[in-house]
């Protein structure tokens, strides 16, 4: 066995196990554990495929954002995890039902799966042989769909002038810091030394 | 190549960049102060990007490989959407103003909407058609919500955004079902791989779900539920924007789509426009009789009016391109000066939307009542009025295709329609007296009512040149 057929089992395992773990695990707190692990192996299959960047994708925005967003709302959130489980007994027998048709359907699909005759010469040339996936994916989209992108970016302008200008409310009856009034702020005005006899109090 | 490229869209792009700009400058003076002052700022950007285009553009330019063109028919498109966003802004401040919603974001969400329909008009790929679409959308969600302590309001922003949301989940399921079966998104490689005749059925399938999509976006009828409740809950100069610009903005996309995607194909779309014509053209007619509040019959009303310019694209030919074109600048004219009537429309300051307090509005004021009475029998089609030709150019380009059958349902459908707009005439004529209106405030307002007024009797000499450039539009996008 190859250095990367082993690797490959190696993630892939994994993947599954973490993928089993997240569902099964009764502390919810785990069951991000699990799932942080079900990213950064499927990252490592990534590598495994040439596609270095994808790999970097996963782990920069699944592990270190949305999950992590994951485990402080579980920490932070009092979700009653045992309520929401309750259920579970109820509705086996339709979870499994729609389980095994998804398995038939997948099945039937690999029973009649056909590779079209050039589907793993081009599978094998994805990539352009003379850039590194990160380049060619640059090159793709800030070249050949420049205009898209900055529309999208026009979109999420959009988005955010919409998001405040539905929510935020200038609230007049609060406490607001003021910098420059704290910084320029005296001692002298703002302390008052008053010489307290021994036993007579102010 | 980018240089070449960017000139092309260089509207959009100054468009873009003012908008931006003026985001900036205004987050960092005066905020919703100087909100005035930057609605008539864009309103004037808008004009002059609007000359710009008609005088300048010329030939056919198509930029970033096929996602972007930039041809007569664009631009006779993107002339309109801008002449009536810059209508609406004007004829609106005053209306935002004396409600205190007039934010500065306003005028900025109205100019990136615009540019979104400036790119729709334009689009050569699907990407760039949902980019451009979702741009659009994604401001007139925003602003039909403006007024968010009203309850209507952001009732019709959240109904808006839901419903306009699973529309382009049907849209961009469509989409991807044609880009699976063609192998590529641009329209020019669409049209070679459906061929001539007989739609593959994964393609016909697609263009299905991104008609339904498109179908949404112009209120045809089955897609129309969300409009009377959004017409009625936005602010009314929104609702003004909302009956307008768009409308052209997602009629000149389904142009796009059918002809430059699916000009091969005419026989197997055909019948689902004709349908989606008919069912919007009795509906609106139909539904707008109950209707008392005047938001919602214009709603209805351009329903069926949608259903009219839909048979303008249903027959297929130079001619029915041609017919849609004018029947909606013709219809973009009405409303805006119907719009500027309704937004006049107050009770000691206060909206007052009820068809029945124009009762015998002639009595008080009968210059502005004779005007709504020509953009009434306009709107209705009644002949000496422009809206009447523009109804006779699409059913004589219905006619000629061979759909005679939608050409009498839509005579059949137009006598329909015609009670409540003649009902508002007899209630301004002849109705019982009631308390009078406020006198109008707005000048614009009244300037604006006047003018598209006297466009409806004045346009039928010669339609002010409209019908020469609709007509090399629809020679552009057909060839």
């Amino acid at each position: 066995m190859t250095m990367a057929a082993m690797a490959f089992w190696l993630f892939a395992i994994c993947v599954i196990a973490g993928g089993l773990f997240t569902v099964i695990s009764r502390n919810p707190v785990h069951s991000v554990l699990w799932l942080i692990l079900a990213f950064l192996s499927s990252a490592g299959l990534f590598v495994l495929l040439g596609a270095e960047f994808v790999a970097m994708l996963l782990i920069i925005v699944y592990v270190g954002a949305v999950a992590v967003l994951f485990l402080f709302v579980v920490m932070m959130l009092d979700v009653d995890f045992a309520e929401l489980k309750a259920g579970m007994a109820q509705y086996m027998p339709l979870a499994l039902l729609i389980g095994v048709i998804l398995l038939m359907q997948l099945g039937m699909a690999f029973g009649v799966w056909q590779f079209a005759d050039e589907a793993q010469a081009l599978r094998g040339a994805v990539t352009p042989t003379d850039a590194h996936n990160t380049e060619a994916l640059g090159l793709i989209l800030y070249d050949q769909y420049f205009l898209l992108f900055q529309l999208a970016g026009l979109i999420l302008l959009v988005a955010m002038i919409g998001a405040i200008v539905l929510t935020l409310r200038h609230r007049k009856d609060i406490k607001r810091q003021n910098v420059l009034e704290q910084m320029w702020r005296d001692p002298a005005d703002a302390m008052e030394l008053k010489d307290v006899k021994p036993g007579q109090g102010l | 190549m980018i240089q070449a490229d960017l000139n092309i869209i260089l509207p959009e792009i100054l468009l873009a960049l003012y908008a931006m700009g003026a985001l900036v400058g205004v987050v960092y003076t005066g905020k919703d102060k100087m909100a005035g002052l930057l609605t008539w700022l864009t309103a004037g950007v808008f004009v002059l990007l609007a000359i710009w285009i008609g005088a300048s553009g010329s030939g056919e330019n198509v930029g970033f490989n096929g996602m972007f063109h930039d041809d007569a028919f664009s631009r006779f498109a993107k002339v309109a959407i801008l002449l009536a966003g810059a209508a609406v802004l004007v004829m609106g401040q005053d209306y935002m103003a004396r409600r205190r919603i007039a934010r500065f974001e306003y005028p900025v969400l109205m100019a990136l909407a615009t540019v979104g329909m400036m790119t729709m008009v334009s689009a050569g790929d699907l990407i760039a058609l949902y980019m451009g679409l979702e741009l659009q959308s994604l401001a007139l969600y925003v602003v039909a919500s403006l007024r968010r302590d009203s309850v209507k309001s952001t009732e019709a922003g959240m109904k808006y955004f839901l419903l306009g949301a699973l529309s382009s989940g049907l849209l961009l399921y469509g989409a991807s079902l044609v880009y699976g079966f063609a192998g590529t998104t641009q329209f020019a490689g669409i049209i070679q791989a459906a061929g001539d005749d007989n739609l593959p059925l994964g393609l016909l399938f697609g263009l299905t779900f991104v008609i339904s999509g498109l179908a949404f976006k112009v209120s045809a009828v089955p897609f129309h539920m969300w409009t009377p409740d959004v017409y009625e809950g936005a602010p009314t100069p929104i609702t003004a924007f909302f009956a307008t610009a768009p409308k052209l903005a997602a009629m000149g996309l389904f142009a796009r789509v059918l002809f430059d995607a699916f000009g091969g194909v005419v026989s197997d779309w055909q019948q689902i426009i004709a349908l989606l014509s008919a069912l919007s053209m009795f509906l609106g007619a139909i539904a707008a009789i109950g209707q008392r509040n005047i938001k919602r019959l214009m709603a209805y009303s351009s329903i069926a009016h949608m259903g009219y310019a839909l048979m303008g694209l249903a027959a297929g030919t130079a001619l029915g391109v041609e017919a849609m074109l004018v029947y909606m600048a013709i219809y973009l004219t009405m409303n805006i000066g119907t719009f500027a009537f309704i937004l006049s429309m107050e009770k000691d300051g206060r909206p007052m939307l009820d068809i029945d307090a124009l009762n015998m509005y002639a009595k008080r004021s009968s210059g502005r009542a004779l005007a709504m009475l020509f953009l009434l029998f306009s709107l209705a089609g009644v002949p000496p009025f422009l809206g009447f030709f523009g109804k006779l150019y699409v059913l004589r380009a219905a006619f000629d295709a061979g759909l005679a059958w939608l050409a009498v349902a839509g005579v059949i459908a137009s006598v329909i329609g015609a009670f409540y707009y003649l009902r508002i005439v007899y209630f301004m004529y002849f109705g019982e007296e009631r308390d009078a209106l406020d006198p109008p405030r707005s000048p614009m307002q009244q300037v604006l009512l006047m003018v598209s007024a006297a466009v409806m009797l004045l346009g039928v000499v010669n339609f002010f040149g409209v019908d020469t450039a609709a007509q090399a539009a629809a020679a552009a996008l057909l060839q």
